[in-house]
């Protein structure tokens, strides 16, 4: 088994006495992988994000990344250097008004030498395939364009793992996919541990392993594929599940035998192609 | 109309006035406005101009985006002629009831607009050819030596790019919520001067409670990113003294010179 990057350890938080948001909260993220946390707003996602690099510390219980404590002050740099973390609101988390400055702009608070800023800097814009707007300023990008920005300047760190909390809510079609491609990209090409905060069904579909939260509790934790299948189960949870299980799961209601197993549009149209075979 | 304010714009580019170390050119600004003031004659001012002209010439930032910038200045400008033009003394050469207009005046006015106009000039074709970081890391070495007595400067020159950085986002943001109280009837066109500061009451409400949200947003990308203060931190770009600069410091050090000189002169002209 992979080593366990991020570890909470019964942890439970509250941002004020009475209010708790996570209770007695357990979750081992693996190094490499690609985890999708999903839920309703208020079931406690984003609270569980920022514990992963310290910006918030639990009040009971400990969370490990790498083995180290976020509650501890002096190892605190060390814990945000090895988990990055890119938010919501593209605007909000841009720094300068030129792109190559902003995606610097970690690497110049770590104290990294010019140089070798000057060469990851320009590593992490080809990653994210945005070479050209390196001298560009990002308040006349797109949304998606500004996200895959604010995603250079995480991974510019060379951390262990990005944690983004809802980084396509404020995105058209064409900028979540941008966003998404690039995070499938880093996983599978560079290795970076990638958990993905969403509540878009088919983003969710995207990962390795899929975690479903609701009122502060872990209530499913399984690959895409598995959760899926649990139809009411989501529907319970006030979660739909991706359009193509939908398809699949009315037909079976309707008494045709197919397996809930096409995720994606091309695994649903062989099932149904199959189907009509027979 | 909120498109016109260009305060603090960068735009990105090559001339050699975009390649001046950021000093130099902060330097050059403060000169320059000294050099303005300083300006007694039509002469002077002919030259401080000329040199304006020339460098927003080399900057290849377009007379256009300049002279834009002086729309939001335009009231004051007026003012500020009239009130020279009507309240100096000496010769009259119109007198209209209680109004006189002086030779003096009309000169004055002239002297006080262009002086205005070209302050204004000036200081945008540096914010306009100087990316805000490193206008920032200019003050912050050029005054680096006052964080001996405990002068927060780093901290200061960080407030400062952000500030400007958060210019356009939170100009958009304003025309957004314009379009949307428009759309709902609101008017912030007619009425007198009062009714037009109360129509903006419900527009600066929610870009006051939206600036105050993105500030905490901020502060906690910036923290993500291991932010902890000045204190070791280093920089993409290193601030290095060139040939070109000695010889812009020349030039302003010229400029500067030949007005004194100028002042010293008794002749009108």
């Amino acid at each position: 088994m992979a080593k366990n990057l991020i570890e909470f350890q019964d942890v439970s938080f509250a941002y004020e006495e009475g209010a708790t948001v996570l209770e007695h909260y357990n979750l081992e993220i693996a190094a490499g992988s690609f985890v999708a946390i999903l839920g309703h707003n208020g079931c406690g996602k984003s609270t569980a994000a920022k514990l992963m690099n310290g910006i918030l510390v639990p009040t009971q219980g400990k969370v490990l990344v790498d083995g180290i404590d976020t509650a501890d002050e002096d190892t605190l740099l060390e814990v945000r250097r090895r988990v990055g973390m890119v938010f919501q609101n593209p605007d909000n988390q841009i720094v300068s008004n030129v792109v190559e400055e902003d995606v610097a702009f970690a690497l110049e608070n770590l104290g990294v030498p010019p140089e070798e800023i000057r060469r990851r800097v320009d590593e992490a814009l080809a990653m994210v395939g945005m070479t050209e707007y390196t001298t560009h300023a990002p308040h006349l990008l797109s949304g998606g364009q500004k996200q895959r920005i604010a995603i250079a300047g995480v991974i510019a760190m060379q951390p262990a793992c990005i944690v983004l909390d809802e980084p396509t809510a404020m995105l058209d079609p064409v900028g979540r996919r941008e966003v998404l491609s690039t995070l499938t990209q880093l996983n599978r090409e560079l290795g970076i541990t990638v958990v993905l905060i969403t509540h878009h069904m088919d983003e969710a579909a995207q990962a390795q392993r899929l975690v479903v939260m609701q009122d502060g509790v872990i209530r499913k934790d399984a690959p895409p594929r598995e959760v899926f299948q649990d139809v009411e189960g989501m529907a319970e949870m006030g979660l739909t599940v991706p359009e193509t299980i939908q398809l699949l799961d009315g037909l079976r209601k309707a008494g045709i035998d197919v397996p809930l197993e096409g995720l994606s549009v091309e695994e649903c149209a062989d099932e149904l192609y199959e189907l009509m075979k027979k | 109309m909120l498109k016109d304010i260009t305060l603090g714009q960068y735009f990105p580019g090559n001339s050699i006035l975009h390649r001046l170390d950021p000093r130099t050119k902060l330097i050059g600004v403060i000169v320059y406005i000294v050099a303005l003031f300083l300006c007694k004659q039509l002469l002077s001012y002919c030259l401080v101009a000329l040199f304006l002209a020339w460098m927003i010439h080399v900057s290849g930032v377009g007379v256009k985006a300049i002279v834009r910038g002086l729309r939001p200045v335009l009231i004051i400008m007026i003012f500020t002629g009239i009130l020279n033009l009507l309240y100096t003394g000496g010769t009259p050469i119109v007198q209209w009831g209680f109004l006189t207009i002086t030779v003096e005046g009309v000169w004055k006015a002239i002297y006080m607009v262009a002086r205005i106009m070209m302050l204004i000039m000036g200081t945008f074709l540096l914010t306009y050819t100087t990316s805000p970081i490193l206008l920032t890391d200019a003050i912050e070495s050029l005054f680096g030596p006052l964080k001996k007595i405990h002068v927060p400067i780093h901290e200061l020159a960080m407030i400062m790019s952000i500030a400007l950085r958060f210019i356009p986002t939170l100009i958009e943001e304003t025309d957004k919520l314009m379009s949307a109280q428009k759309a709902r009837g609101a008017d912030f066109e007619s009425g007198n001067l009062i009714e037009k500061a109360k129509s903006l009451v419900p527009l600066l409400v929610p870009l006051f409670v939206s600036a105050f949200r993105r500030a905490e947003e901020l502060a906690v990308a910036m923290e993500s990113r291991c932010y902890h203060g000045g204190e070791g931190r280093t920089r993409l770009r290193q601030l290095k003294y060139n040939r070109q600069d000695f010889v812009a410091l020349l030039v302003l050090a010229l400029l500067i010179a030949v007005i004194v000189v100028l002042r010293s002169l008794h002749f009108v002209v």
